[in-house]
């Protein structure tokens, strides 16, 4: 059926746009009259089934997406509590004003962005490296793509359990791991930068193969006479990543990085499981601002202050979205013509 | 026609090009450097590089593997100094207790369903829209499309509280349909589809199509389905994981009575279980599942992601 479709293809072009204009004054056969009317519905049909193709996305989204995200900056304006959601009061920006003032969210905040750095940087970093590696030519390198995106398919509730008990202080892999270099037993969960780094190596082991297969897509579609120029001009393997395969995926590298910062943003899960509670820890050490919302909401029933966290955070990612925006335009400008 | 068939032979010639170092015949140390680095991805990687990747590959695999033996001990074996680097004997009973424990039954299949159903109306929708994208023309279609990328960077908990109040009001806490209907659509998936669309349907395909007299419903049906029936596999791989894994919303609005796999793993770590196996074998049977399917679908997994990303 496809090739009979496609042999008829070209008259498809012509054969459309003249026959309004034939149909002019002269009489009408019947025949003429159905084809008038078959064009008719052929154009309401064009004319209006892309909006019914993409509306059933757009009501899901309106309803479930932008409109709760509209109604929890309402909500974030009144007294809402757990126990009751429909009694809203209103007070004004009273929630906000009181996040300012809360070293807890303050915390959260210094904690969010922390953990994201430790989880982030390195992970874009080996993951640059690991699709540099596999862009090699490799014996099974497709068992090597399954095996590294392996962890993808690990929910954040396995891992982090799994990893959990990998940071036990005294029967944990870990600890057992630096002791044979002599290291003493850490205390994981209980200090402040261990558990950071803790939680951090949890998305990082994550995360890091799914982003190294979209740099190796990016690297494969790098034009070979780059390369090839980069060699006749004597620039060595290492000059070659520094000066081709870098500067040609900077878009993807920026997408990375906005999906990586994103993702930080919201981290919740491992934090939760790390330890036990919704405190991130005895002291709050790896408390997040997603574990704080949820905290604020579902531990302390407060649902009002707990809409202010969640648009303190949106404001927060249209901030950082700016930067990079910024400095997406700014690296673009100074490099030229580079597609960003 | 000539002028284009000229320049339309220089991709083949570097192809060539790339190829003669499979029979090498000792060329001389400047050529080999040459070809060498021309072929960029073709280039042969030396032992160091294995090595490194291998590290890789065991340091993204054991956590899964220790699971299992972890999974299939006792704590006095947990508690072993050197840490057990082999199965114990406590798989099934650990596997028992973390079944009845934690509802674990329940749970995966209410995950499967769940997934399931997240997957069929994710790619349909996905499908229809990115079609629409891809290849029809209709007023704020640019707008439209620039709307579907912004929603990708909206997180979720912007929606939580909202969300948690309508089904407070309809009583739907624990009923599967509260976290069904929040992600029955996805923004990745639209955009997935329009960028495989717009490379592999080709636009007279279509048009031929509906100068055959066909509406918009069959065209999609006998034209575009076929085309992207791939894409429309991958992004079935992808969005089952994701349903298998989502994990902030289905906390708040399931509770152990009728969980998911990611609610029950929760009640199974915050919860008082002295048993560290049976943690881990609680975890090992939510993952298994996923895992296997990996497994079987592995490669059209990464397939599917790098193609995703090269338009990223």
């Amino acid at each position: 059926m496809a090739t009979e479709q496609h042999s008829a293809a070209p008259p498809a072009k012509g054969g459309a746009a003249p026959r309004p204009q034939r149909g002019g004054e002269p009489p009408l056969t019947p025949e003429e009259k159905k084809l008038r009317r078959r064009s008719l519905r052929y154009r309401l049909d064009t004319k209006f089934s892309p909006y019914g193709f993409i509306a059933p996305f757009f009501l899901f989204f309106a309803a479930f997406g932008l409109f709760p995200l509209l109604f929890t900056g309402w909500a974030s304006l009144h007294r809402v509590s757990l126990h009751s959601p429909t009694d809203m009061e209103w007070v004004g920006f009273y929630n906000f004003t009181r996040l300012l003032g809360d070293e807890f969210f303050w915390n959260a905040l210094w904690n969010t962005f922390i953990i994201g750095v430790i989880a982030t940087v390195p992970q874009l970093l080996m993951a640059l490296g690991l699709a540099h590696l596999l862009n090699y030519k490799l014996r099974n390198s497709m068992m090597f793509r399954v095996a590294m995106l392996t962890p993808y398919a690990t929910s954040v509730a396995a891992a982090t359990l799994v990893f959990a008990m990998l940071y036990g202080r005294d029967y944990g892999m870990i600890n057992w791991f630096l002791g044979l270099f002599g290291v003493d037993n850490i205390e994981w969960e209980a200090g402040s930068w261990t558990a950071k780094i803790a939680v951090s190596t949890i998305v990082i082991w994550r995360w890091t193969g799914y982003n190294t297969l979209i740099y190796l897509a990016a690297m494969q579609a790098v034009p070979k006479d780059l390369y090839e120029s980069a060699s006749i001009d004597g620039a060595s393997r290492w000059q070659q990543f520094i000066h081709v395969t870098i500067p040609a995926l900077r878009p993807t590298i920026l997408f990375t990085v906005v999906v990586s910062t994103i993702g930080a943003t919201q981290l919740f899960g491992e934090p939760l499981l790390f330890g036990s509670g919704t405190s991130g820890g005895a002291d709050n050490q790896y408390q997040t601002l997603g574990l704080y919302l949820y905290e604020m909401g579902w531990t302390n029933f407060n649902l009002g202050r707990a809409s202010a966290i969640a648009w303190s955070m949106f404001l927060l990612l249209i901030i950082i979205g700016l930067v990079y925006w910024f400095f997406a335009r700014l690296i673009g400008r100074s490099t030229g013509s580079k597609g960003a | 026609m000539s002028i284009s068939s000229e320049t339309a032979t220089r991709p083949p010639g570097s192809a060539p090009a790339a190829r003669p170092d499979t029979p090498d015949g000792g060329a001389p140390s400047r050529r080999r450097r040459i070809r060498a680095g021309g072929a960029g991805r073709q280039m042969h990687a030396g032992w160091l590089t294995y090595v490194i990747l291998i590290i890789f590959t065991i340091g993204s695999l054991f956590p899964l593997v220790w699971t299992m033996f972890a999974a299939s001990s006792t704590n006095t074996r947990l508690a072993q100094t050197p840490p057990p680097f082999w199965f114990g004997d406590d798989l099934w009973n650990n596997l028992d207790q973390a079944w009845n424990t934690a509802n674990m039954g329940t749970a995966l299949i209410n995950t499967v369903f769940v997934a399931g159903t997240i997957t069929l109306s994710t790619v349909l929708f996905a499908t229809l829209a990115g079609f629409a994208f891809a290849k029809l023309q209709f007023r704020a279609k640019n707008v439209l499309l620039m709307l579907v990328i912004g929603t990708m960077m909206v997180p979720p908990q912007l929606s939580v509280v909202p969300l948690y109040m309508a089904i407070a009001e309809l009583q739907w806490t624990d009923r599967l349909q509260a976290v069904i209907l929040p992600m029955m659509v996805s923004a990745f998936g639209v955009f997935f589809m329009r960028q495989y669309l717009v490379q592999a349907l080709p636009t007279e395909l279509v048009e031929a199509a509906r100068v055959d007299g066909a509406n918009s419903l069959r065209v999609v049906w006998h034209v575009v389905f076929p085309v992207a029936r791939p894409a429309m596999a991958v992004l079935g791989m992808l969005t089952f994981v994701m349903a298998w894994n989502e994990f902030f919303w289905p906390i708040i609005a399931l509770t152990q009575q009728n969980p998911t796999v990611q609610v029950a793993l929760t009640g199974l770590g915050r919860g008082y279980v002295p048993d560290q196996g049976v943690i881990m074998a609680g975890a090992l049977l939510g993952t298994l599942p996923l895992l296997i399917v990996f497994a079987i679908f592995g490669k059209q997994i990464v397939g599917g992601i790098m193609h995703g990303a090269i338009k990223g």
